[in-house]
């Protein structure tokens, strides 16, 4: 580890495209290493990283914060809402590949599967979504990062589309899983918050590739990693769905 | 303990010990990992924090490391207050304290004319500990806004929005962090005030020369 120096803007974007990848690789290679230390490990007891014990506190702390966000949250609670002006521009990309890797769907073929317990799984066409009444939002976007921004979305309630197409409300949690391998999930109470909806348009245009084309879901009260977008599919479970992020270590409420 | 009862003074007592040293493991642990967490995506443009002078490894096993130690240092810090008001600790140790006073105390320390009594503190020190105690108040404070902009967007409006505490969070770190380094230094040239904070005794002739500022 060496000290940062300053480096110039490009670099540095450069820096942050290929985190994901550097990311990855370091894990995969940890991995290996972890494959071929399996015997010291089992021995020591320990880890080449965080020490298991310790990892194991840091993650029943963190399962005790998903209990404490849960308590604190309040379906009345509406994130604070701002004017035109305020938007961003441009509103960031952000995914855990770089822009241009975004996957495009096809609008003809696109249907919105859904799953688990839910009494009507017909899927959905983009049209027969497009078709249900929308409600628009401007709400600030926070990065778990600490970064923010501003963007104006639209789409279905999702609180109206669980009760359309027949959802057990009272099951523990939604999921989604995305076009580009993504996934994560949510609490119903969140759920059912009214500015949580299925987002089709950015800006009242129809959802751009950048942005999460076809549909993606907007959630103010929660961090941006629990904002999936090009969602495919949609399930209501009571077993804990986890997410791409979630399962790596960030928490899994994400709540704000 | 060779010494008879007499001749020691009880400079710090029990739980006063036991908060400072939950507070001091608790508050590195808050730091090292806000730092990282910092650095994912920096408030000002230009400062980072170097990646050895943090803890988590990446951003989401710093954020787990502040999350962790967040209860640890907020219900410390909660017994400590409820305790401090409710035993007349805080009214005896940091009252009376004047600006009149802190600009006498301060300019006799800069001149190293300020004599260490032990178990007293001098003017600097008593604006030193409110001040140090009001910057993790007010850490703590932006902290929870930042965390939960949301559900406590009163707090965040306060904090002149979700910008806005993050920009309260960071300096409150700075003047914990500026206090931090003071306290050190100042243990370093008076060592004689370490032991006490960990056994609470002192023995009065053994730390008294009449050099130093505070810890």
């Amino acid at each position: 580890m060496s000290l940062k120096k300053p480096i110039r803007p490009e670099l540095r974007q450069l820096a942050k495209d290929v985190a994901p990848e550097l990311k990855s690789i370091e894990r995969r290679l940890f991995l290996r290493q972890g494959l071929s230390l399996g015997a010291l490990t089992l021995l020591s007891g320990c880890s080449a990283e965080t020490p298991s014990g310790v990892q194991s506190i840091l993650d029943t702390m963190s399962q005790f914060n998903d209990r404490v966000q849960a308590a604190i949250f309040n379906s009345n609670r509406i994130a604070p809402t701002f004017s035109e002006a305020d938007i961003t521009k441009p509103f960031p990309f952000n995914a855990y590949y770089s822009k241009g890797e975004s996957p495009v769907v096809d609008r003809a073929n696109y249907k919105l599967e859904l799953g688990g317990m839910i009494a009507d799984r017909k899927p959905w066409t983009l049209a027969e979504l497009n078709a249900l009444p929308q409600q628009s939002q401007i709400t600030r976007h926070c990065c778990v990062e600490g970064w923010s921004a501003i963007g104006k979305w639209g789409g279905v309630p999702l609180r109206d589309f669980l009760k359309r197409v027949g959802a057990d409300t009272t099951a523990k949690y939604v999921g989604f899983k995305c076009a580009d391998n993504y996934y994560s999930s949510i609490d119903m109470a969140s759920a059912m918050q009214p500015q949580t909806i299925l987002a089709l348009t950015y800006a009242d245009q129809e959802l751009p590739v950048d942005y999460g084309f076809p549909m993606k879901l907007r959630i103010p009260t929660k961090l941006g990693f629990k904002n999936p977008k090009h969602i495919m599919a949609m399930y209501v479970t009571n077993v804990y769905p986890g997410g791409y992020w979630e399962d790596q270590g960030y928490n899994w409420f994400g709540g704000m | 303990m060779a010494t008879s009862h007499s001749e020691v003074l009880e400079v710090h007592p029990l739980l006063v010990r036991l908060w400072h040293w939950i507070n001091a493991f608790a508050m590195i642990i808050m730091i090292m990992s806000g730092w990282r967490i910092y650095d994912a995506s920096p408030v000002f443009h230009g400062i980072y924090f170097p990646s050895m002078f943090t803890l988590g490894g990446w951003l989401g096993g710093a954020l787990q490391w502040h999350f962790a130690a967040m209860w640890l240092l907020m219900i410390n810090g909660l017994a400590y207050v409820a305790w401090g008001f409710w035993s007349g600790h805080f009214q005896h140790t940091f009252l009376p304290v004047t600006p009149r006073d802190v600009v006498r105390d301060l300019s006799k320390a800069l001149r190293f004319d300020l004599s260490h009594e032990l178990g007293v503190y001098n003017a600097v020190q008593k604006a030193s500990y409110i001040g140090v105690l009001c910057a993790i108040l007010l850490t703590i404070l932006a902290g929870l806004a930042i965390w939960k902009p949301v559900q406590f967007h009163e707090l965040a409006w306060l904090m002149g929005g979700y910008n806005g505490a993050r920009v309260v969070h960071f300096f409150g770190m700075a003047a914990i962090v500026a206090f931090l380094v003071m306290h050190l230094v100042l243990v370093a040239i008076v060592p004689s005030t370490l032991l006490p904070m960990i056994t609470g005794f002192a023995r009065p002739h053994a730390a008294n020369p009449a050099t130093d500022g505070t810890t």
